[in-house]
């Protein structure tokens, strides 16, 4: 019989805030979150939603005046923010990877990629270097580097890209991780780069059978590759729920504002329905829920109480007030 | 047929050339190929998109256009009269006058507003110089380009930091307008935005073309934004063009491999959608050193069974406006 998977990783009310000197940002605020075993989750919001931050917290790498300062993120069954410091570094890179948005900032120019990925699989391995520069030019290899044995030996600056993108890629599977946060894997890349790289992470994910969250703000990237999609407005979440749900049966009106924004190559030109208005400012953020200013549905209720994630339908969850009173279907906007 | 055509550009080329290092010997020591000769002609009122990777010589063609980097070779005509002919005669009156009917949007309007001046400075800035506009009546139409784009009265007197991304392409938007050009090039103008922005910008853009029935050059790597907002598209790659065709045409049928994986390329935010993608192995190759022939060959899935390494296509009509550089069309 099959098992319903477990899940690997559950955020609950995770809190980050941002402290500055123009006030609290309060960049993450009680954002709840699951990722089941093998599965990939697609976390999708515009730029400032706290995605990032979000991603930054599990490996609780939060730069400075970040703070955590509530929640649980449970992983494997471990609250990751009752560890040590020493017992989390056990769990970076090699429990969970990180890739980073940008990969020509996070690699270290000074030192060639043989020596990056050597560190890595040392730290976390017990073996010598020669074999770990086996274990790196077999990594390589996994990532579809041509000639492996002298491309790894080149610099950061020698490499285009959707190398350097392979070469991050290689560098967080060194380990073999059970759950990698891709964090705009494939933002500053090109189109046909883009298609490459994602059709390889999804490759290796099948591969290795990891569980992957993927923080993107391309509703196209994770359409063809996540499971479940997680929508963040202004530091919480507001829809999870599985692709195919989120695509054709959104109920949190801004995941629909967000899919109707988004011009379309397979829709006909017609004028695109905008969303009014800009992304809050979070050192002071709305009341209530932090859509509402520029909702076309908002009432004196979404002004007063923050809604909470509430499951409507099976697997599928919104936070908005009125999303039974649309039971199970959005009215079109005016 | 020539008459309504608003720009004309034949043959252009535009190289940069590299210098070796040193104070008193520089030598070149290679040339950049950005663009090999690209020719195109946009008509009056349509939205012209070019459409490329980076790297592929987009802004240069366009700064070539608009004479900011003068080309290397090759002729652009702006409604008959020869760009380059005006700017080499050094006649000053003549140069304003051309430059008032063709503006330029930028790509990042995080750089391309002077952090020192209000909106209003920035704004009238062009009235100064061109003087098309009585002095009495600046402010009267400041307000009217600013609510044109969608902002209000009170914006004038803040300074660029005051505003969100949004804003800033509006209040650059304003400044292009500010002249009343007959040709806006808008390079990248939505790239740096948000999504829900992203439609703001472009619907305003669409906007304005109905009121004011300006010409469009519209840059773009984007596609499906390409796809919303444009009536013809060139696709250019290593600085060439490989395919012209209008934008349902390009679309539903593109002919050029390279066009065909690019559009296979873009992901659909549609989960159903398991479109058949052509993933083009390698990457784009430097411009410096372009490769022989159809510089799309060492990519090229056909490139064996004919002779693209050593024929360079040239555009050829396949009909219906539809221009094509591929040897494949012709065997």
């Amino acid at each position: 019989m099959l098992m319903a998977p477990k899940e690997i990783l559950k955020i609950e009310n995770l809190t980050t805030h941002f402290y500055t000197w123009a006030g609290v940002v309060k960049a993450v605020d009680g954002v709840s979150l699951e990722v089941k075993e093998g599965e990939t989750l697609g976390l999708v919001g515009e730029s400032g939603s706290g995605k990032s931050v979000t991603a930054l917290s599990i490996l609780r790498i939060v730069p400075r005046p970040g703070r955590i300062i509530d929640g649980k993120i449970i992983y494997k069954g471990e609250n990751l923010l009752e560890k040590t410091e020493s017992e989390m570094e056990k769990i970076r890179g090699k429990e969970i990877a990180y890739i980073f948005q940008d990969p020509a900032t996070s690699l270290n120019p000074v030192f060639s990629v043989a020596d990056q990925l050597i560190e890595v699989i040392r730290r976390h391995q017990n073996v010598t270097k020669e074999e770990a520069l086996e274990k790196a030019i077999e990594l390589f290899r996994l990532v579809e580097i041509a000639d492996p044995e002298i491309k790894i030996w080149s610099y950061p600056h020698q490499l285009s890209g959707g190398m350097k993108q392979r070469m991050a890629i290689a560098r967080a599977l060194s380990c073999q991780p059970s759950l990698l946060l891709a964090d705009e894997p494939t933002t500053n890349l090109d189109v046909t780069i883009q298609a490459q790289i994602l059709e390889l992470m999804k490759n290796l994910k099948k591969k290795l059978g990891m569980s992957m969250i993927l923080i993107t703000h391309d509703m196209g990237v994770v359409a063809g590759v996540a499971d479940r999609i997680s929508v963040m407005y202004a530091g919480r979440i507001c829809e999870s729920a599985g692709t195919k749900t989120i695509f054709y049966n959104p109920l949190h009106p801004y995941t629909r504002a967000l899919l109707e924004a988004v011009p379309n190559i397979a829709m006909k030109r017609e004028k695109l329905k905008i969303i009014p208005g800009a992304i809050p400012n979070l050192v002071s953020p709305p009341s209530g829920c932090r859509f509402h200013p520029r909702c076309d549905f908002a009432g004196p209720a979404c002004v007063s109480a923050v809604p909470p994630l509430v499951e409507i339908e099976p697997e599928h969850y919104v936070a908005c007030v009125r999303a039974k009173e649309f039971s199970g279907k959005l009215p079109s906007r005016s | 047929m020539s008459t309504e055509m608003v720009l004309e550009v034949k043959n252009l080329v535009k190289h940069f050339p590299i210098m070796s290092r040193g104070v008193f010997l520089k030598k070149q020591v290679g040339i950049v190929h950005a663009v090999d000769g690209v020719s195109f002609a946009v008509r009056k009122g349509e939205t012209f998109g070019l459409v490329g990777e980076s790297g592929c010589g987009k802004t240069s063609t366009a700064r070539a256009i608009l004479y900011l980097d003068p080309p290397t070779s090759g002729e652009v005509y702006f409604e008959g009269q020869e760009v380059g002919k005006i700017f080499k005669s050094k006649n000053k009156q003549e140069i304003l006058k051309l430059r008032r009917k063709m503006q330029y949007v930028f790509q990042n309007p995080y750089a391309s507003l002077d952090p020192r001046m209000t909106v209003a400075d920035i704004i009238m800035e062009p009235f100064a110089i061109h003087k098309h506009v009585p002095k009495s009546k600046w402010y009267d139409r400041l307000y009217e380009l600013l609510e044109l784009v969608g902002l209000e009265n009170y914006h004038a007197e803040r300074y660029p930091h005051e505003f969100s991304g949004g804003q800033r392409q509006r209040i650059c938007i304003a400044r292009a307008l500010a002249v009343e050009p007959r040709l806006l090039i808008a390079d990248e103008p939505v790239a740096s935005l948000d999504v829900s922005v992203r439609a703001q910008i472009l619907n305003l853009l669409q906007e304005l073309q109905r009121k004011l029935g300006i010409t469009y050059l519209y840059i773009s790597h984007d596609l499906s934004t390409v796809k919303h907002i444009c009536d013809r598209v060139a696709v250019m790659y290593l600085g060439k063009f490989v395919e012209i065709a209008d934008t349902d045409e390009l679309f539903s049928s593109p002919l050029h491999p390279y066009t065909q994986a690019l559009l296979s390329s873009i992901p659909v935010p549609d989960p159903e959608t398991k479109a058949l993608r052509i993933i083009l192995p390698g990457e784009v190759p430097s411009p410096i050193n372009p490769p022989s022939g159809c510089r799309f060959h060492p990519r090229c899935i056909y490139a064996k069974e004919h002779k693209c390494v050593e024929n360079a296509p040239k555009l050829v009509d396949v009909g219906r406006g539809h221009l094509v550089a591929c040897e494949r069309m012709f065997s």
